[in-house]
Order: C-alpha cells, then sequence, then structure tokens
C-alpha cells in the first residue's frame, strides 16, 4: 500500500493526538500511527490534575505561565473534560510557613491567581483536608479527564481529514539522500506490513520517541522517570489539595469523576521497563503515607487500583550527562540540528501544555511545507464541548433516568445526543459502577476506535468502577464480539482485561481490594470457566 | 438465650453444621449476616480435581473422606435438595463460556458430563434472552463449535420478559426467574416456537428461584435434550439450594438469626462463653459450642490490612506469608497464595488463638487454613465435608 501524506505523526498520546488536529485544522493531509491504543502512555497514567501552574511558580516560571494559559484555554475549548475544582495549597505544621509568602507573590507574578485562606475556612470548603493545617492559597487548579480529551483530539483530528491507524507500530524510516520520506509499519490487527509517505515526520511518542528518533537515526537524550500513583474508590476531596512547599512525592490529590488519585512518586527506570511498568510495596507505602498528610481519611478510604507512567524528561541538548534536565517544551527541527530534512520531534511538556506543543510543532511542520495558516486550536471548541449549552444536552435526555443521563452527558458533553437511547436494549446498563450503557458501549465501538475491552474502557469508564470490571467485563465483551463478529478474540480479549486489571489491584491486594480478588478469580475462572487457555 | 451450639454463618458450611446438629438433637442456632458463597455458586460442588496433590494442612487430611462423600447426596436429599454425579468421580460441568470444568455434586437442573465428550449433538439451540448480558450466548456458541457441535442462537420472545426491560438495571438472573417462573407455559411456547432442527436445547438457569421442579417441567414440554448451563452471579440454583437448606434447618428445629452479625465475644484463654450481636444489642447469646463458619475474604470470615491477614471476629491465629508481596501471583490466572490463608486448627478444627487451642470453638468452610478451594477444585467439599466434621467432631466430644 502507497498513500501520500502531507505530514505522518507518530503517537497517539495526547501530543500526537493535538498535532494531527492543529495539522489537520490547518488544511494539511495527515495520517496518526500509533503503536497500542490511544492515550495509552503517560497520558493516561497522570493525575489528570489541571495544572494551574502554581506547582511551578517558584521553580521554573517559564511552565508556569504556559500551565496558567493553557489551564484557560482548555476551560473553553474542553470544557467537558475539565472539572473546574479550584485547588489548595497547603502548610502543614512541618512545613515552613514562609515558603508561602515567596510563593503566593511567585504565583502572582507569573499571572496565577493566587489567595491566601484562612484555614478554618480552608477547612470549611474542603472538609477532608487535613484539620491540621496552618496555612492556604487557593488557585485555579481543577481537573482534566485526559482519556476524554485525548480522544476528543483524535475525533476532531478525524472529522477534520485526518487518518488515525491504531494499534499499527512504525518499524523503520524510508530515508532517501539525508531526507525522511515517510515510514513503514506492522499492523498489529492482522500482521500486514505497509510504507507511508509524507513530506514530514513528526515524532510525538512521549518516552518512546528516544527509540523512534534511534530508528530514524538521530539521537535525543531522554530520561523515563517513573511515577506511581493510587486512585481511591471515593471522591474524597471536591477541590484539589497540593502541599505548598517545593515539590515532592505524594503531595497532590485530584478529585476526578467519582475517584481521587494520589500521586506521584519519581524513580529514574531504564528504557526496557517503560512498557511494564509495575507499583512497588514500597511506593504503594510512601504515597498512603504522604497521602493521609493531606486528606487523613485517604488512609481508611478503599484504594481501587494502583498504576504508573513515564514521564518524558529531555536532557538539554549538547548535555550528555543529563544533569540538566529540561521540563518545558522541546521542539526539535533534525534538519538544522542532525542534518537529517523532512523530521522534527516534539517532547517535554506534559499534559497540560499538549495544545501549546501542538501549535509549536504545526507551526514548524507548516514552515516546512510552506503553508501559511494560523493556529486556531487556542478558540476552536473540541468535539464535545462546541456550541451548545451542557445542561440543555441534559435535559433532552430528560426520558432517561436522572444518573444515567447526568454521566453520559459527563463522558460525552454535546455530543451526548448522538448516542442512541431510544431502543430498550440501548438503554440496559453494562457498567454498574460507571452508569454505562449499552448504547454508549455501541456508539464508542461504532465511531472510537475500540479495538479492544481495554480501548473501551479508556473511552467510556467500563471496568473502572468500585467492581474493576468484576460485574461488568463478560457484558462488554459479548456487546463487543457481537460488532466484531469475533467471539474467540472477545474471550481473549476478555482475558487480557482481566490481567490489565489485575495488574493495578495486586500492588494493593488488602482489604476490600483483596476481597475483590477473590471474587473476580472465582467468577471468572470458576463460575464462567475462563481458564488461562482454553481445556481440550 | 442459651444454645447447645452457636454457628456463626449462614452459608453452605454453617447450615450443613446446623442441620446435621439438629438432627442429631441438638438445640442450635445460625447467625447470618446476609449474602453468602452460594449465591455465587457454579451449578457443581467441587470437592477435589483430579491428579492433585493435598498440601499437608488441607482440612480434608483430618476427616474421613469417603464415609463423607457417601453421606453427602442422602444428607441433601432429606433437605429436598437432589443432587446429581458420581460422589467418588468427578464429572465435568459446561461452563457458561463454553468450556467445561471438574465437579463432583451437581444442582439439581445442572449436568455433570462424565467426560466433556459425552456431551453430543447434532445442532444445538440456544436460548438467548435478548438485554440479558450476564448470559453470553454467543461464548457458549464458540465453545460448542470447538467441539464440533453446530449451534444456533435463537432469541426468546416473551413480552412478560421484556417489560422487565424498561428498567436499565433489572435484566439480571435472578429478576429473570421472578418472572419466568409466574409463566412457565409462555416460557415453554416461545422455546418451541423458536425450535426447527435442533436436537438440544440449551437455556440459562434462569428458571425456579424458589420451585427447583420448574426447570424440569420445561425440559420435559421440550421436544428436544434441554441443558441448564448457569449465568454470571447471582446464581439462582445456589439461591434456590440456600433457601431450602435453610428451610429444612428451620423444620428442625434450628434458630436462624438472619440479617444479624455476631460482634464482641466474651472469652477467655481458653474458651468461648458469650457472644453479642449486632440486632440483639447487650442481649448475650450463650452455648456450649460455637462454631465458625464465616467464609473467606469475600464473606468477611478472613480481613487484611496492609500489614496482616486476621479473623476479625475472634482474632484467632491466622496463617500467612509476611511479606505482602507472597500474598499473589501477577499473573491473574496463576494459583493464589491467598487461597490457601486461614485460620489454624487442631486435629478436631478446633481453633487456636495466641497459641491456645480453644476447646469450644470449632471452624469449618473456607475459613480454614491451607484450603487453596479455586487452585485444588475443593470450595463445596471444604464446605460440606468440614461441616460435617466439625459437627461429628462435637457431637463426639460430647459423649467423652
Amino acid at each position: 500500500m502507497n498513500e501520500e501524506f502531507d505530514v505522518i505523526i507518530i503517537g497517539g498520546g495526547i501530543t500526537g493526538a493535538g498535532t494531527a488536529r492543529d495539522c489537520a485544522m490547518r488544511g494539511l493531509k495527515v495520517l496518526l500511527i500509533e503503536r497500542n491504543d490511544i492515550a495509552d502512555g503517560a497520558t493516561g497514567r497522570n493525575h489528570g490534575l489541571l495544572h494551574s501552574g502554581a506547582r511551578y511558580a517558584v521553580t521554573d516560571r517559564e511552565s508556569a505561565t504556559e500551565c496558567i494559559e493553557e489551564n484557560m484555554i482548555l476551560r473553553k475549548i474542553a470544557r467537558h473534560c475539565v472539572d473546574e475544582t479550584d485547588g489548595f495549597f497547603i502548610t502543614l505544621p512541618e512545613d515552613d510557613l514562609a515558603y508561602q509568602a515567596k510563593f503566593v507573590e511567585s504565583c502572582r507574578a507569573a499571572g496565577i491567581r493566587a489567595d491566601i485562606v484562612d484555614p478554618k475556612e480552608a477547612i470549611a470548603l474542603e472538609p477532608s483536608v487535613n484539620p491540621d493545617l496552618i496555612g492556604a492559597v487557593r488557585v485555579p487548579d481543577g481537573s482534566v479527564d485526559p482519556f476524554r480529551l485525548c480522544s476528543s483530539n483524535i475525533m476532531d483530528a478525524k472529522l477534520h481529514g485526518a487518518k488515525v491507524l491504531l494499534y499499527t507500530e512504525v518499524t523503520a524510516f524510508i530515508i532517501e539522500q539525508g531526507v525522511v520520506k515517510g515510514v513503514t509499519v506492522l499492523d498489529h490487527k492482522n500482521g500486514g506490513r505497509a510504507e507511508y509517505r509524507a513530506s514530514v515526520t513528526v515524532n510525538a511518542a512521549g518516552i518512546w520517541g528516544h527509540n523512534i528518533a534511534a530508528l530514524a537515526g538521530v539521537n535525543v537524550g531522554m530520561f523515563p522517570a517513573k511515577g506511581a500513583l493510587l486512585i481511591f474508590a471515593h471522591r474524597v476531596n471536591g477541590i484539589v489539595i497540593n502541599r505548598c512547599r517545593k515539590p515532592a512525592n505524594a503531595d497532590i490529590l485530584v478529585p476526578g469523576d467519582t475517584v481521587c488519585v494520589i500521586g506521584t512518586t519519581s524513580t529514574r527506570v531504564p528504557f526496557e521497563e517503560c512498557d511494564h511498568m509495575q507499583v512497588t510495596p514500597e511506593e504503594v507505602d510512601i504515597l498512603l503515607t504522604e497521602g493521609a498528610k493531606l486528606a487523613p481519611s485517604l488512609s481508611h478510604t478503599r484504594i481501587l487500583r494502583a498504576y504508573a507512567g513515564v514521564r518524558p524528561l529531555v536532557s538539554a541538548d549538547n548535555d550528555p550527562t543529563g544533569r540538566n534536565i529540561s521540563r518545558g517544551i522541546v521542539c526539535l527541527d533534525h534538519e538544522t540540528r542532525d542534518g537529517l530534512k523532512g523530521f522534527i520531534t516534539i517532547t517535554g511538556g506534559k499534559l497540560m501544555t499538549y495544545r501549546l506543543m501542538a501549535e509549536q510543532a504545526t507551526d514548524l511542520v507548516c514552515r516546512k511545507l510552506g503553508v501559511d495558516k494560523h493556529c486556531e486550536t487556542a478558540f476552536t471548541p473540541l468535539p464535545g464541548s462546541e456550541g451548545g449549552n451542557l445542561e440543555e444536552v441534559s435535559k433532552s435526555l430528560w426520558s432517561n433516568p436522572l444518573t444515567l443521563h447526568k454521566a453520559l452527558v459527563g463522558r460525552t458533553g454535546t455530543r451526548a445526543a448522538k448516542v442512541s437511547l431510544q431502543q430498550k436494549e440501548d438503554q440496559a446498563l453494562v457498567c454498574e459502577c460507571e452508569e454505562v450503557t449499552v448504547g454508549e458501549v455501541k456508539a464508542a465501538v461504532e465511531r472510537l476506535d475500540v479495538h479492544n475491552l481495554v480501548d473501551l474502557r479508556r473511552r467510556t469508564r467500563v471496568g473502572m468502577g468500585t467492581c474493576q470490571g468484576g460485574l461488568c467485563a463478560l457484558r462488554a465483551a459479548g456487546i463487543l464480539g457481537e460488532a466484531q463478529k469475533c467471539t474467540a478474540k472477545a474471550k481473549d480479549d476478555l482475558r487480557q482485561f482481566l490481567r490489565e486489571r489485575w495488574k493495578g489491584m495486586y500492588p494493593i491486594a488488602w482489604g476490600d481490594t483483596l476481597r475483590e480478588c477473590e471474587y473476580m478469580e472465582w467468577v471468572y475462572t470458576q463460575v464462567l470457566g475462563l481458564q488461562k487457555k482454553e481445556v481440550k | 438465650m442459651k444454645y447447645d451450639i452457636i454457628i456463626i454463618g449462614g452459608g453452605l458450611s454453617g447450615l450443613t453444621a446446623g442441620l446435621r446438629l439438629q438432627k442429631a438433637g441438638r438445640k442450635t442456632a445460625i447467625i447470618s449476616a446476609g449474602q453468602n458463597a452460594l449465591h455465587f455458586a457454579s451449578g457443581s460442588f467441587s470437592v477435589l480435581g483430579d491428579g492433585v496433590t493435598l498440601p499437608e494442612e488441607h482440612p480434608y487430611r483430618r476427616l474421613p473422606m469417603e464415609r463423607y462423600l457417601d453421606e453427602v447426596k442422602p444428607f441433601f436429599a432429606e433437605a429436598g435438595i437432589l443432587l446429581g454425579g458420581d460422589p467418588h468421580v468427578n464429572g465435568w460441568r459446561l461452563t457458561p463460556s463454553g468450556s467445561f470444568l471438574q465437579g463432583r455434586f451437581s444442582l439439581e437442573e445442572t449436568r455433570l458430563f462424565s467426560t466433556p465428550g459425552e456431551l453430543s449433538a447434532r445442532k444445538a439451540l440456544i436460548v438467548n434472552i435478548p438485554g440479558f448480558l450476564d448470559f453470553n450466548t454467543a461464548f457458549l456458541a464458540d465453545g460448542l463449535a470447538q467441539r464440533g457441535i453446530e449451534t444456533r442462537i435463537g432469541n426468546l420472545d416473551v413480552e412478560d420478559l421484556t417489560r422487565l426491560r424498561t428498567s436499565p438495571s433489572e435484566m439480571r438472573s435472578v429478576n429473570i426467574a421472578r418472572v419466568a417462573d409466574t409463566v412457565p407455559h409462555k416460557i415453554i411456547g416461545g422455546v418451541k416456537a423458536l425450535l426447527s432442527d435442533e436436537d438440544l436445547v440449551i437455556l440459562p438457569q434462569v428458571f425456579g428461584i424458589h420451585d427447583g421442579t420448574i426447570p424440569a417441567q420445561i425440559a420435559a414440554e421440550i421436544p428436544a435434550g434441554v441443558l441448564f448451563v448457569g449465568t454470571m452471579p447471582p446464581s439462582v440454583p445456589g439461591i434456590r439450594t440456600q433457601m431450602k437448606l435453610k428451610r429444612a434447618y428451620e423444620s428442625s428445629g434450628g434458630t436462624f438469626l438472619m440479617g444479624d452479625e455476631a460482634v464482641a465475644p466474651v472469652m477467655d484463654t481458653t474458651r468461648v462463653k458469650a457472644l453479642r450481636t449486632v440486632n440483639l444489642g447487650e442481649h448475650l447469646l450463650q452455648a456450649d459450642q460455637y462454631v465458625l463458619a464465616t467464609g473467606s475474604f469475600f464473606s468477611k470470615g478472613l480481613a487484611s490490612s496492609m500489614q496482616k491477614v486476621y479473623e476479625p471476629l475472634f482474632g484467632l491465629d491466622v496463617r500467612f506469608p509476611e511479606e505482602r508481596t507472597d500474598w499473589y501471583d501477577l499473573d491473574f490466572f496463576a494459583p493464589q497464595a491467598f487461597g490457601g490463608f486461614g485460620v489454624v486448627t487442631d486435629g478436631t478444627f478446633r481453633a487456636v488463638k495466641d497459641g491456645n487451642v480453644i476447646e469450644n470453638l470449632y471452624a469449618a468452610g473456607s475459613v480454614l487454613a491451607g484450603c487453596y478451594s479455586q487452585q485444588l477444585g475443593c470450595g463445596g467439599g471444604i464446605a460440606i465435608l468440614t461441616a460435617f466434621a466439625v459437627a461429628d467432631n462435637i457431637l463426639e466430644a460430647a459423649r467423652r
């Protein structure tokens, strides 16, 4: 197969998705290639914090300014992905209260609203906060659903004509006379190989971008930094809680949907580990001990899951030791840097600044292609956040049960009306924890590139609730199997889904989670009879 | 209130022990918190998988297994529960994913085959109840196709069931059974209308929640072989079995304290003296002997924290490895170490606390250490046979 594109983007995380959208909106013919599913790397493995930038105000003014600007933009263009909770930076008795003054001053200098709140008032506003706090500053933090954000960017890129290939891995670059002309790929779905050509190729593969650059014969010095997090089964806090001190382990607690997330740790790991992140007991201990200092009730709240992501830290150019790490956006033109034409790398940065990263990468792509079009992503709403008011959409679904349509509108925004709930069978609940209906699952399978149950979880939250798939995984597997007309694959999918859920459960396998483990093992292996392999 | 024996736990093990003791003329009470493992039953009781070696600490090593196995069917028959299967040889149960797993005693409408190959049919009709997602007919069809059995999936169209679907969470096994049981003739008619040239009909186990004869009535009216296959929980035959056992226990004079929970035992280093329950408050329950049949983690007979595994009611000695990383295997489908955790008991199943045997406290069922029920395929046997043993040991101790 040979197809010509203006630009090939490697990576279906938020950076690649945002770049695909921006390029497509500027009229380019775009191909996005992702090895696994969208949001499979660091995009889907972080706090989901809509940073105000306050965290970086003291240590990194540039990042702080970028954050607050993007924060305000996302509230407009991605309002269906954002929960405007605000955040507290609390000072505990063991912290230095003098830091607070410096913190507030730095925030204000970076353009971040920062109001000192009396500790008593802070407790009244956020009852879960550690009552021993001696200081609190309120900032415009929030939470953002990274799966939804990534999915919306992909959807809009496709609406603007982009082609998206998931489960497709770049195996080599086509380089002719010092110019990158395209890539060869392996399609993991069917084992097929293909070639795709484009004038420019963008490496937006996060930490895996290190290997992608190496495939093209250039070196981008990256350092994988693992961050572990825990999800709790309840939304303990309504307002983001941070520690008012220099950034450290487990000092951010973010509410998101029905849960809350504590994180992170930070550990250098070898590249080989990036594909097999495991949360260690030591990391769990740190997260719980430090987390309970932010909100004491965490010590007796059920933990749903442990997970870890890898930050793509980039060493500043010409510093092979990696000591001088840049936390900002890194956009490399390999033509000027390495003499390799038609290839750029966009990396560093963070979830919060993905749109700006995409804008910088797209600007560079356009310069190379001689295209004179301006970026419009800062004010063009994403699908789900466009015209119309969410409450109106919610009302239009009034005939469905209240919690059900609220959950649906929460997940899909103004696109909720496009999910069919007319048929009774579509109203049936697949996932009772997160109130996901058959109709929503079907819509995701049809329109959102769902290939397996894990993909489905990323699009719809099926299996993300308190039962962790214990009740709903078989139901979802049935619908998916029917849509894909392949039952053998659906059984394998179910096994993969259970293994994937297990990975997040065993690091915290005590208390209610151990109960759930025993139940899942019994129901799936004994009652349903799903064994490791088919018993002949 | 004073009893001869108080049993804590109203699941398969507690009810079996209670019924056996009542039959021996003892005055007993069962304290039952609510749901139990029978609600999640597979359709057959497993006793022990073929070719597995019993660990040294396994409870079976302390009971007369062969004799007890012969007693199981008559014991349940007296409670109106007809079990199938050869007590000494494993049979094979067709699971809802289309695979075959071993089992020893089948619950009423569930069938055990002597080998997976014994299930033979030219063509099977798999009956799908539209909207009922806890019975995956495609999985079943796929499993049968692998055995060379041609299948067709037919949608059962019965108005009474369609009406259930107006509420998004109503299509669950028990709700379907409650409706279907009022109109068995319509179910029969619906299945007959679907049937064409098939010689086997496969139906989900969603019939006869109270009346176990309904599945047989349906089978008798359908002009083809009929096989009932389990669903995802709740289990209709499991709940029916639990209700029948409870009824038999109460008819034999036992006191079933439903929805109550034992708390704060009064005890010294070697004896339990009394129990408090949530509902009875300061009113103490007293007995000569006590039986702990509270189940494992899921039933809350065992509990755990980050640091330890413990027995939450009496604080009995529990066997478990110190390092949390030794509690589980990284592969979901591998045998899990936590399956062997449980309370330590002596040769007659008397529990141990702080190294001392509690003379009048026995433990039965999956709360016991060393069971590895899922790994060894012995869950049902552990519940029933250890309950027999505990009841007999109590009676024996009284004789001495």
